[in-house]
């Protein structure tokens, strides 16, 4: 019966309980975007990290992958002292640069990584093949809409560009092999990938033996932090990255998204709250004369209460639903927009969507919603029944 | 204590006489109001005793204490000094959790603008006390139907309250208020917002629950209800002068 009340009392004024509904749809919208969000960045950070396999990556003494354009020397020295340690499986140099490429009078300036295709964890290979010879390239979609290159065509790439003196230190010919897509790579950003050996010859002497990063698969079942640790001792002058020590760095990188996000999460639970308690405060200050009757015949306090809360319950519900098909929405159209940021790989997700979110976010508007009816169903159910009465009837 | 029968078999539809047992004894009742800094005497010292199966009118001038004397025989108010036993339970003093259990099970209430639930069928109404008594579904519909079809109302079970006339909504509170087959119906103006025909309707409704066992106090200025009950009951100032 209760139940049947407090419907009933929510379908008697339809055109402010469906209002109502909204105003909390687009406050759980809100809600469920922030607490997507503050979870959201680091958990697709880590899914990319992990996307190939690779747990461990070394990186420049103090720097992160590709932070700067420091380099890690002798590649084939550290490779050799990796191969000491029979748990690290795949090794994987990569050495960044940035090339021209020549179309018609513009340069077209695209950033190129040099990597072993065999074992390489950059890119995914959409079409066509990788470079497996020192004169082919693969590029991105990105790159093959600037320069209009198209599978089998050569292009003349050059490096070193000095934009003072419009010199270049070495230019090659190259064939387009493949389309790719990095898996790090930023939004609009053409890119290339080709031998590592090929660029650290064009990119002259000083890196003819150089890694800007490597990334290292650790053996199923071996300890990935003890890894780490033995790379540390062994190759004291680089420095060595795990999934963990990543996501430590990653965390308080992204302190100030989470702080963010929770702030106005917080401020959307408490605007969803406001609505609802305004609702219901109205919503039974219209109905004391019905409450002190109920009170009268019998009803006990705590039944009234329940009723009232449920209605609160219902509406908090109701719009946390439609307000998840909204968040996801606006979480898809703002990802979009972020995801488009200069230098940030685009396959990060800003708002991952995680079940947990959607039932934190339900959780936290269920409770919301609980406590907006709490009091003013529990005020009007402790009026005193026989002095209600009166005033009502006076009124 | 018996029960009123009102309805079932032992609805022989024999008159009922008063019995000698008391079934409300009030006390030195006694209610004071605060009106801002003002102390009211709504009641000063009242003593009363209805005896099962009576019919009671209260009457008097607007003001003189018969709807605080009636709240507080039905405990939605407590007296200021004084006590109100019903069927033999000093109900003055009862906490609110008790006093509400009470009044569910044992005290049919009917208000002069009759307070049911707009939401709700008449049906649903009469249902809601015995809802709230933890009686399961078939068996209060079965009680429901069967009380309304008692106050003439059978075929309207599913309108709510708005497509009823203020005759019929009055019937449907009267069916609610005997939901539980309490052993006390109380009145307050049944008739004060009805028309002269409704009204007579709602008295002769009123004679026949009582004749039918139904132990009832009415609170009223209506002369007509006054003289259809058993006992009339005067008071003037907060005390009884006559009754």
């Amino acid at each position: 019966m209760r139940f049947a009340l407090a419907r009933a009392a929510l379908v008697r004024h339809r055109p402010r309980t469906i209002l109502a509904t909204l105003g909390v749809a687009v406050a759980a919208a809100m809600l469920l975007d922030m607490v997507m969000m503050s979870t959201g960045m680091r958990e697709s950070f880590r899914e990319l990290l992990l996307s190939r396999g690779f747990q461990i990556r070394l990186a420049p003494k103090g720097t992160l992958p590709f932070d700067t354009d420091a380099t890690i020397d002798s590649v084939s020295s550290v490779i050799a002292a990796l191969r000491e340690n029979p748990d690290l499986t795949t090794i994987s140099p990569v050495l960044g640069a940035s090339i021209n490429v020549r179309v018609g009078n513009r340069a077209i300036t695209s950033a190129s990584l040099g990597v072993n295709p065999r074992v390489q964890g950059d890119y995914e290979l959409l079409t066509g093949r990788d470079p497996l010879a020192s004169n082919e390239i693969a590029v991105n979609e990105d790159f093959q809409r600037a320069t209009r290159a198209r599978f089998g065509d050569t292009i003349e790439v050059s490096i070193g560009y000095d934009p003072q003196t419009r010199s270049v230190t070495q230019t090659r010919k190259f064939v387009v092999t493949g389309r790719v897509r990095f898996l790090y790579g930023a939004a609009n950003q053409p890119a290339t990938a080709m031998q590592l050996a090929t660029l650290q010859q064009m990119s002259g002497l000083a890196r003819s033996d150089d890694a800007s990063l490597f990334m290292i698969r650790v053996r199923d079942g071996a300890n990935v932090e003890s890894a780490r640790a033995w790379i540390e001792r062994r190759i004291p002058t680089v420095g060595v990255i795990s999934i963990e020590t990543a996501m430590a760095q990653v965390d308080e990188r992204l302190s100030y998204f989470r702080q963010l996000a929770l702030i106005l999460g917080s401020v959307s639970l408490f605007v969803g709250f406001l609505l609802v308690t305004t609702l219901m405060t109205v919503s039974v200050n219209e109905r004391i004369g019905e409450i002190a009757v109920m009170r009268a015949i019998g009803v006990a306090r705590w039944h009234v209460v329940q009723q009232i809360v449920l209605e609160g319950i219902a509406i908090s519900l109701a719009g946390a639903i439609a307000g998840l098909g909204l968040g996801l929405v606006t979480a898809k159209y703002l990802n979009a927009i972020l995801s488009s940021f200069p230098g940030l790989p685009m396959a990060i997700d800003f708002f991952l969507f995680q079940p947990r979110a959607v039932w934190t976010a339900l959780g936290l508007l269920a409770v919301s919603g609980m406590a907006a009816g709490v009091y003013p169903a529990w005020r009007a159910a402790s009026l005193p029944v026989a002095t209600t009465l009166r005033q009502e009837a006076i009124a | 204590m018996t029960r009123p029968i009102v309805l079932g078999s032992a609805s022989s539809g024999a008159e009922s006489a008063p019995s000698d047992s008391g079934l409300v004894t009030a006390r030195d009742l006694a209610r004071d109001y605060l009106m801002g800094k003002e102390r009211v005497h709504a009641l000063r010292g009242v003593n009363l005793d209805i005896a099962t199966n009576d019919f009671v009118a209260i009457v008097g001038p607007s003001g003189c204490g018969k709807s605080t004397l009636l709240n507080l025989i039905g405990a939605i108010d407590r007296p200021t000094t004084g006590s109100v036993a019903i069927s033999g339970r000093n109900v003055a003093g009862l906490p609110d959790r008790e006093a509400t259990r009470f009044r569910l099970l044992n005290i049919g209430f009917v208000f002069q603008r009759f307070y049911l639930m707009p939401t709700l069928s008449a049906l649903e109404n009469v249902e809601l006390p015995m809802a709230e008594a933890g009686i399961d579904r078939a068996e209060r519909t079965s009680r429901a139907r069967e009380l309304l079809s008692y106050v003439g109302l059978g075929p309207r079970e599913r309108h709510r309250p708005t497509e009823l006339s203020g005759g019929e909504q009055q019937r449907v509170a009267i069916a609610r208020a005997l939901a539980n087959r309490p052993l006390l119906l109380l009145a307050d103006e049944p008739t004060g917002e009805l028309d002269a025909h409704t009204g007579a309707e709602i008295i002769e409704l009123f004679g026949k629950l009582n004749v039918d066992g139904t132990t009832i106090i009415v609170v009223t200025h209506d002369e007509e209800l006054a003289q259809s009950a058993r006992r009339r009951v005067h008071m003037r100032d907060g005390r009884i002068v006559d009754g």
